[in-house]
């Protein structure tokens, strides 16, 4: 009988995160944190941005990103300071802080881009 | 014996030595791990903002354009080109590090790593071009 | 050109110390030497009380693996030409109980070995009569590569998990479950499941690659690691799915 732990699923999170970040951050930081802010291209207007994020699909895709890529974060980091730091005592209130902290940063971007339906 | 052993759970003159808090510090291959490990605090960082940008366009125009305005600020900024060299470098691990994990089979012979590899930096080339053409098509 | 190289090399005398110390050594550094020649020597004209662990001397029979300047070496495929002028640092194996000068222990290792059932095992074994059984080339090499560990434990050296989580079950013992759970003779996958999707199985890897870096024969344990998680993430996905039995 395999005790029940969530490990598997959580690195499959961090597994899905590592890619839609992968795939999607690069671009979009390139515009929205350099490229735009330098003045390299013109920002797209409020009107384009509101369609672009009113498209379900678009909604959806973000959204996933988001979650996923906290997800990410979230086994990334609490391992680190595990075996980085090696604060094992406090391994429980790491564990919570970090997929605490992921699964509001998710709920966040839901209620955000629900508002654009 | 000189003196009376300070006995542990067994085999009480084993050499244990516990490792540094700094053993990161201590090859080239520890501290580069550790820089790819970091780079998902920037990949948080990232989510936040683009959550920022979301709210800023849900306020309206006039938020929208003061979000552009405070992302140019020379702290932003900084903050978001150091990000995107954290993020550059987490996509090409994670990408090269795909093939580890997904051993694909062709009938049956193992598809080459490089394949796989080379299947995730296509769909992120693809990726990149769909964003591109969302955000700077048709204006 | 120099011609003798200097040894540093760690004793630790538990009858009289507490600590490890280093003694240094002149040996001499023909082009063809290697660390475990320079050791020898040591032992057979310079001091008699080194205690080390060696072989083959050819690279296949394990014993033989050190710290070599900081990086866990077999010191008999270590030549020391390449380390002139030196000195040359020679340590036991890292994230091992040290019980003499560069010998330590390895029963945790010979545990957790045991633990993933390194054998072939079948539900029901075919009778002799019916002969052996078979196997193409192509299904030898799904396996073939995590065949190749000699057990040097240079990888439980080289992984920062395993010196600080000594429960973490390591990477030749993953690689070594995994040349048998890719053997297609073998129908043992299952049990051991049990074994390596617990916590300090390999859960607790975190994909450093220092264990592949340093591997002498060429297993890429890191690989079979983060191929296995994916297989046991599926398995998981599964049994939640179809609790009775997939």
């Amino acid at each position: 009988m395999i005790k029940r732990h969530p490990e598997p699923l959580l690195w499959m999170l961090f597994s899905a995160g590592g890619v839609m970040s992968g795939m999607l951050m690069p671009a979009l930081l390139f515009l929205f944190g350099i490229a735009f802010p330098l003045g390299w291209l013109r920002p797209p207007t409020t009107e384009h941005m509101w369609a672009a994020l009113a498209n379900p699909l678009v909604a959806l895709t973000m959204f996933a990103l988001c979650a996923l890529s906290l997800f990410h974060w979230a086994h990334r980091f609490r391992h680190t300071l595990y075996d980085g730091l090696q604060i094992k005592h406090l391994e429980e209130v790491i564990a919570a802080i970090c997929y605490g902290g992921a699964i509001a940063g998710s709920a966040a971007a839901a209620y955000l881009l629900w508002q654009f339906r | 014996m000189a003196q009376a052993p300070n006995y542990t759970a067994y085999h009480p003159r084993w050499l244990r030595r516990r490792v540094s808090t700094y053993w990161w510090l201590g090859s080239w291959s520890y501290f580069a791990f550790v820089l790819r490990e970091a780079s998902c605090l920037f990949v948080a960082w990232f989510v936040v903002y683009l959550l920022l940008l979301v709210r800023a366009v849900l306020q309206g125009d006039a938020s929208y354009q003061q979000f552009l305005a405070w992302s140019a600020r020379p702290a932003i900024l900084l903050l978001n080109i150091t990000s995107f060299l954290f993020l550059v470098y987490h996509a090409f691990t994670f990408f090269d590090a795909a093939p580890r994990a997904m051993v694909v089979h062709i009938g049956k012979t193992r598809a080459p790593a490089s394949l796989i590899a080379a299947g995730h930096y296509l769909a992120w080339a693809l990726a990149s071009a769909v964003v591109f053409w969302i955000l700077l098509g048709h204006r | 050109m120099r011609d003798h190289i200097t040894l540093q090399v760690a004793r630790y005398r538990p009858e009289k110390e507490s600590e490890t110390t280093f003694d240094e050594y002149e040996v001499p550094c023909p082009k063809d030497w290697v660390v475990l020649d320079g050791l020898n020597h040591i032992k057979d004209k310079l001091d008699g009380t080194l205690s080390y662990r060696w072989s083959c001397r050819m690279g296949i029979c394990g014993s033989c693996g050190m710290t070599v300047n900081g990086e866990p070496k077999l010191t008999c495929a270590t030549f020391m030409a390449d380390y002139a002028p030196g000195p040359l640092r020679i340590e036991p194996l890292r994230n091992f109980p040290i019980i003499r000068d560069l010998i330590v222990d390895l029963g945790d290792f010979m545990r957790k070995l045991v633990s993933v059932k390194p054998w072939i095992v079948r539900d029901h074994e075919k009778p002799v009569s019916e002969g052996e059984y078979r196997q193409t080339p192509l299904e030898l090499d799904e396996y073939k590569q995590f065949s190749m560990c000699i057990n040097c434990m240079l990888c439980y050296a080289a992984c920062p998990i395993y010196g600080l989580d000594p429960k973490f079950i390591g990477p030749a013992a993953i690689a070594l479950a995994q040349r048998y759970n890719l053997d297609n003779r073998d129908e043992g996958a299952s049990q051991r499941l049990e074994v390596l999707s617990e916590h300090a199985g390999i859960w607790g890897c975190t994909f450093v690659g220092e264990c592949t870096k340093v591997c002498p024969k060429h297993v890429d344990p890191a690989g079979a690691i983060q191929r296995y998680k994916l297989t046991a993430a599926l398995e998981e996905i599964k049994t939640f799915f179809m609790p009775r039995g997939a």
